[in-house]
């Protein structure tokens, strides 16, 4: 069934489901959202599973027309929205009818934002997945950002009551984080002077941070290794190439790679990093690999006891 | 034969296994039977498997395993790949219609190496290879070792479209392009067997660890294997 049509792209807008895996062994990439917590709550809002395919709006700027009464809702990083010149509000269940117009502004505080709708929107997976990853041509529609003049589709479903995430759940999206970081690959490539001066340094956000890798700018780290032999590459990976600025390497990376790495960002950490925009500060913070593995099972207790709440209106 | 297994960190939901220093076809098969233990040994704690050169990247489900188990894991499948099987491995024939016309660097690569192009094409087709790696994009299969007296630098500019199916060497690997992108590699033929078909079971018709061998064969069998000038 048909749902929005397409008038404005915004910079860019991926259909995401929570993205494909299995298949690094022929040299596909994940994908799947930026924020798998922003998208999780869109789709939550809307009575969606987990599965469901949602829409990420990095930076902003979509404009779309429903094709039926629909409920969405809206997460991620604040930016204004609108249905036909009436402002709405983010994290909440939200009604549209046939024919109204639903704009996004330009985001304001994170970077990447989370369009749900009932039902979720509907295409057919490649490789199990429906997530957009533009470098390999795979998933979304035709393997591509949205386009002004695409259509979307939905699968039909029944209408919920609406729901809001109370404002003190609410993530805030900051411009300074501390990212933890298990040492690992290569690390010992590196000597502890480096070591130190890559946690003790503040880095930039390089305008060319994206969804294949974060890049960072500042202090230049030395190892005494500048090539190996191409390895498979982990989610959150840390490279160090020949100019020693540190890439966070994420969910559209190359499967395997022959840059030296430092260590691995934390997962629920990467998706606060990729809320960052260009020219925000990033430090990193050593853990070991068992603390890591509590916080990774108190970060999903502490995101399972986040409750909605009915939508008062 | 995996005295030498060292397994590194790699984040909170993966290992890395290195099994050798250099890549080998011993490696390579070594690897590629150890992954096969691993799917079974590990099942649903198993999230993906990342094989390369003489590395093995182990991702798995943090709430289901934890490092210690994996790390065990890996350790008892290496251990347990014998060293007969560790040698053998499947072989896949690739079609290659070696030519100057659809080759283009195939008759300066001749040039710079003293003999004749069709001298290149037999030392490139004489030889099996090992598939050491799946990856730069999806379906790009990195094969080794070619023979020394074909090897050949990537080129100084890379091309902005080398086509599907281009045979290629760079150094001492060599490689069928997958679908049209942009490369570096000296283009000595063309294979009509698509390496990366979303639509087709199996999606690649190698996998990490095969031997490969190519075979050559004339412009007509070629157009008639689906091949496209």
């Amino acid at each position: 069934m048909k749902a929005f049509k397409v008038l404005q792209p915004g910079l860019l807008s991926l259909l995401h489901d929570r993205g494909r895996v299995g298949h690094a062994a022929l040299g596909l990439t994940t994908g799947g959202p930026a924020d798998p917590f922003a998208a999780s709550l869109a789709n939550q809002l809307v009575g969606n599973g987990d599965d469901a395919t949602t829409l990420e709006v990095s930076f902003g700027g979509l404009t779309v027309r429903a094709q039926q009464s629909l409920q969405i809702a809206v997460t991620g990083a604040e930016l204004p929205i609108t249905i036909n010149g009436t402002e709405q509000p983010q994290w909440t269940t939200l009604n549209i009818d046939e024919g109204q117009e639903l704009s996004l502004g330009f985001s304001e505080k994170g970077c990447r934002s989370y369009l749900a709708v009932r039902g979720g929107f509907a295409l057919d997976p490649q490789f199990g997945s429906t997530s957009t990853v533009v470098r390999e041509g795979i998933g979304g529609l035709s393997g591509q950002k949205l386009n002004a003049g695409d259509d979307l589709q939905v699968n039909p479903s029944e209408e919920i009551k609406g729901l809001t995430l109370p404002k003190a759940s609410r993530p805030t999206y900051a411009q300074h984080l501390t990212v933890r970081v298990i040492p690992g690959y290569q690390q010992a490539h590196f000597s502890r002077l480096q070591q130190r001066r890559f946690f003790g340094s503040e880095y930039e956000v390089s305008p060319r941070a994206d969804r294949m890798g974060y890049r960072l700018e500042g202090s230049v780290i030395d190892g005494d290794i500048t090539g190996i032999l191409s390895e498979g590459i982990a989610f959150g990976a840390i490279q160090i190439p020949a100019d020693g600025q540190p890439i966070v390497l994420l969910n559209d990376r190359q499967t395997i790679g022959g840059y030296p790495k430092i260590g691995c960002a934390l997962t629920s950490d990467c998706a606060r990093l990729m809320q960052l925009r260009p020219g925000d500060r990033v430090t990193f913070t050593p853990i070991s690999p068992e603390a890591a593995h509590n916080a990774v099972h108190l970060e999903r207790i502490y995101r399972r006891s986040i409750s909605l709440q009915a939508r008062d209106s | 034969m995996t005295k030498d297994l060292r397994i590194h960190s790699a984040g909170e939901a993966a290992l890395i296994a290195y099994f050798a220093d250099e890549a080998s076809p011993e490696v390579a098969a070594q690897i590629q039977a150890t992954a096969e233990r691993l799917r079974s040994a590990l099942g649903d704690m198993l999230v993906d498997l990342t094989p390369s050169y003489a590395s093995l990247l182990v991702a798995f489900d943090p709430y289901e395993t934890d490092q210690y188990f994996v790390q065990h894991t890996i350790r008892v499948a290496a251990q347990s790949v014998q060293a007969t099987e560790a040698t053998e491995g499947r072989l896949v024939e690739l079609p290659a219609y070696y030519h100057p016309d659809c080759g283009q660097d195939l008759i300066p690569l001749a040039k710079a190496k003293g003999m004749d192009w069709e001298e290149i094409v037999r030392i490139h087709s004489e030889r099996e290879y090992r598939v050491y790696a799946i990856g730069f994009a999806p379906g790009f299969a990195y094969l080794g070792d070619v023979d020394e007296r074909i090897a050949a630098p990537r080129l100084s500019t890379p091309r902005q479209a080398v086509p599907r199916g281009a045979v290629a060497i760079a150094d001492r690997q060599t490689a069928v392009y997958p679908a049209v992108s942009p490369g570096g590699w000296n283009l000595i033929g063309l294979s009509p067997l698509r390496m990366f078909d979303p639509a087709a079971d199996p999606t690649m018709p190698v996998g990490v660890g095969d031997r490969v061998r190519f075979v050559p064969v004339d412009r007509q069998s070629f157009l008639d294997a689906g091949g496209e000038l």
